[in-house]
């Protein structure tokens, strides 16, 4: 069967743990790795594997080469000069930058609807691991409020993230909403340096009525969970969903900004659902430990093949 | 230097900062204006007012405040005569656009908290202070948990950052004598002109008050404390003893030791219902290493799931965790409960 084929753009720790992930794929056929350095290691690891790989930038690939799918791991700013050129030659471009120009994608939620969109965004890595669960519980119950807690080890948060951690927090916030399906989002990470390096974990919290079927929500919960896993392997919930009664201080004035804070309507308080999940790598090039980076090259990878799902069968 | 040159160290009061853990975040308009007005009276220089957890912290996994942060801050703004109003905020979970805010309401000092290993997180915001005219501070957290060395490293990237002073926080209040000592003198040492160095602490070994001395005479010119150690796990420094002690050590704070002993028993000693004590589970945080805001959410759990708070702590100090991971306490309580019921 033909292949979809693929150029990754920017061949980095992110570019080459995907590259591994697509050489395994049935459906996509990774064929240039487009670096700047001529020292890349990233380069060197892509040639060894047979891809074409080049230190000229995205100039040269396009002069050169027509790929189906360009995967872009380069930085926010390099792919908002590259998006309108990918777009412009008819190529659907996986953004794993935090740009945020296409539509944004999470697989386990709503891939079917942006298959043939020109551009898709991947969010963050706190996004990819805990929309899918404020959607599995926003599917059952309104979710007056989501907030998500994001944990990774120091050494695979890198300095794009680092510069610009508020980037973070917003994205994630706004993804938990428009695709989350929660009225309010807030997202909060925190970096932890322990040794050994700890695995992503994520905490997802949503507001629940007070009279929410628990059964029901925590049902939806493991589901979603396996969709996810079905994707990213080292996926899993660390505990069963745990919920809490309504409480006076279960309600307040969360959020940045104060200028719409998420209070419960007046005469009633929010129960809660806490959902703890944990997401190891598969260790392709990136350690273990950084589920963070995992999950978006997985994710990456999924949105990839249902791209090629697409122009395949449009090709048959 | 930011303040009078006839001090020889500048208090910030964290009354109505880190004692907003000590009554999970319920302060009230009417509290901050009258503990504003008896620490401005008796001289305290700066009055740091926020959420626990700093701007934004109000939330699902910290607690969710009784009024916004912002009111609080426009109320200790209009209240003060002398007292500058501070302000905390940690990088991850309030945003640049939270200090804006905070700014237009008046506060004038910036503080910026990040785990004591990840200074380069909070660049951007101090830019962003600094740039609106903010006096910065910058926050090391959980310094016990790193050598001088390293502290001091981290301290360079806060300063060339914009921060104009960078504290060494024993956020689990570990810290015993000379430790305080080294990493003080390491950030002098460091930033020289460049910046002033802090000293933040907590009582769970009992030493806020000796550790704050020894962090003065190693050069520290700002010291953080706590009228009536409203604060979190044992509470913090007391503001009021520390004035007492460093009176009768010559060391000037301006404030004014009979008026600030007043303040604590009578203004702010009734609005801390349940002071924080030494008790089993604050001296196991120091003992542990464990920050100290885990507290109030370790017994929360340990009552909701049945297991030892003591345990979640012991459990939290084994697996490093650091300031704002409150939401793993409850993955830890449920983990213990599930280990007693296979066992029972």
């Amino acid at each position: 069967m033909t292949k979809a084929t693929a150029a990754i753009v920017g061949s980095g720790n992110i570019g080459t743990d995907l590259m591994y992930k697509l050489l395994r794929s049935g459906l996509i056929e990774p064929r240039w790795m487009i670096g700047v350095d001529p020292d890349s290691p990233g380069l060197k690891r892509a040639a060894d594997h047979g891809l074409t790989a080049s230190a000229d930038g995205v100039d040269w690939l396009l002069a050169n080469a027509r790929p189906d799918l360009v995967f872009e791991a380069t930085s926010a700013y390099v792919h908002r000069e590259n998006a309108p050129r990918y777009s412009e030659l008819g190529i659907q471009a996986v953004d794993l930058t935090p740009a945020a120009i296409g539509p944004a994608v999470v697989p386990a939620v709503n891939l079917g609807q942006h298959t043939g969109a020109p551009n898709v965004s991947l969010i963050t890595c706190g996004g990819q691991a805990t929309i899918p669960i404020v959607y599995a519980v926003s599917r059952v119950v309104p979710v007056e409020y989501a907030e998500i807690v994001a944990s990774v080890a120091s050494p695979s948060a890198g300095p794009g993230t680092r510069a610009n951690i508020d980037e973070f927090t917003k994205a994630t916030a706004r993804g938990v909403e428009t695709i989350g399906g929660a009225q309010r989002g807030k997202a909060i990470i925190i970096l932890n340096p322990a040794e050994p390096p700890m695995l992503m974990q994520d905490t997802i919290f949503c507001a629940i009525p007070a009279d929410a079927d628990r059964d029901a929500i925590a049902a939806s919960i493991k589901e979603i969970a396996a969709d996810v896993a079905a994707y990213v392997p080292g996926y899993r919930l660390r505990t069963e969903p745990q919920f809490d009664d309504p409480t006076p201080m279960s309600g307040g004035s969360a959020g940045s900004g104060g200028d719409n804070p998420p209070v419960p309507p007046r005469n009633r308080q929010w129960a809660r659902v806490a959902v703890f999940v944990e997401v190891e790598g598969a260790g392709d090039f990136l350690p273990p430990y950084s589920g963070n980076l995992d999950i978006m090259t997985a994710a990456a990878t999924r949105v990839g093949e249902g791209f090629a799902q697409r122009i395949l069968a449009e090709r048959a | 230097m930011p303040y009078s040159a006839e001090l020889d160290v500048r208090v910030t009061d964290s009354s109505l900062r880190d004692g907003s853990h000590a009554i999970r975040h319920q302060f009230t308009v009417e509290n901050v204006r009258t503990i504003v007005a008896a620490l401005d009276e008796a001289g305290v220089p700066v009055i740091e007012v926020t959420h626990g957890d700093g701007l934004g912290g109000s939330s699902f996994n910290y607690g969710f405040s009784a009024v916004p942060d912002q009111d609080l801050i426009a109320t200790a703004v209009a209240t003060a005569r002398q007292a500058k109003i501070a302000f905390l905020m940690l990088p991850g979970l309030g945003t640049t656009d939270d200090i804006r805010q905070a700014a237009g309401n008046g506060a004038s000092i910036c503080r910026i908290a990040t785990h004591c290993t990840e200074a380069d997180i909070s660049i951007q915001h101090f830019k962003v202070a600094r740039s609106i005219g903010l006096e910065t501070v910058g926050f090391l957290m959980m310094a016990h948990s790193q050598p001088p060395e390293v502290l001091a490293k981290q301290a360079r990237i806060m300063a060339d950052a914009g921060a104009q002073c960078v504290y060494v926080v024993d956020s689990a209040g570990s810290l015993i004598m000379d430790g305080v000592s080294d990493r003080i003198a390491a950030l002098v040492a460091e930033l020289g002109d460049d910046a002033q160095v802090g000293f933040h602490g907590h009582e769970n070994l009992g030493l806020g008050v000796a550790n704050s001395v020894l962090a003065a005479r190693a050069g520290a010119k700002q010291i953080d404390g706590s009228t009536r150690r409203f604060g979190a796990g044992a509470g913090n420094t007391p503001v009021e003893a520390f004035a007492a002690v460093t009176e009768r050590l010559g060391i000037k704070t301006g404030i004014d030791t009979l008026k600030i002993v007043d303040a604590a028993e009578d203004v702010v000693s009734p609005v801390l219902t349940n002071p924080p004590l030494l008790d089993r589970l604050s001296l196991t945080m120091g003992y542990a290493g464990v920050y100290s805001s885990f507290l109030k959410h370790a017994e929360i759990q340990a009552r909701k799931y049945g297991v030892s708070g003591a345990e979640i702590l012991i459990e939290a100090g084994r697996r490093n965790l650091v300031g704002g991971q409150e939401d793993q306490l409850i993955e830890i309580a449920v983990g213990l409960a599930g280990k007693g019921k296979a066992s029972a």
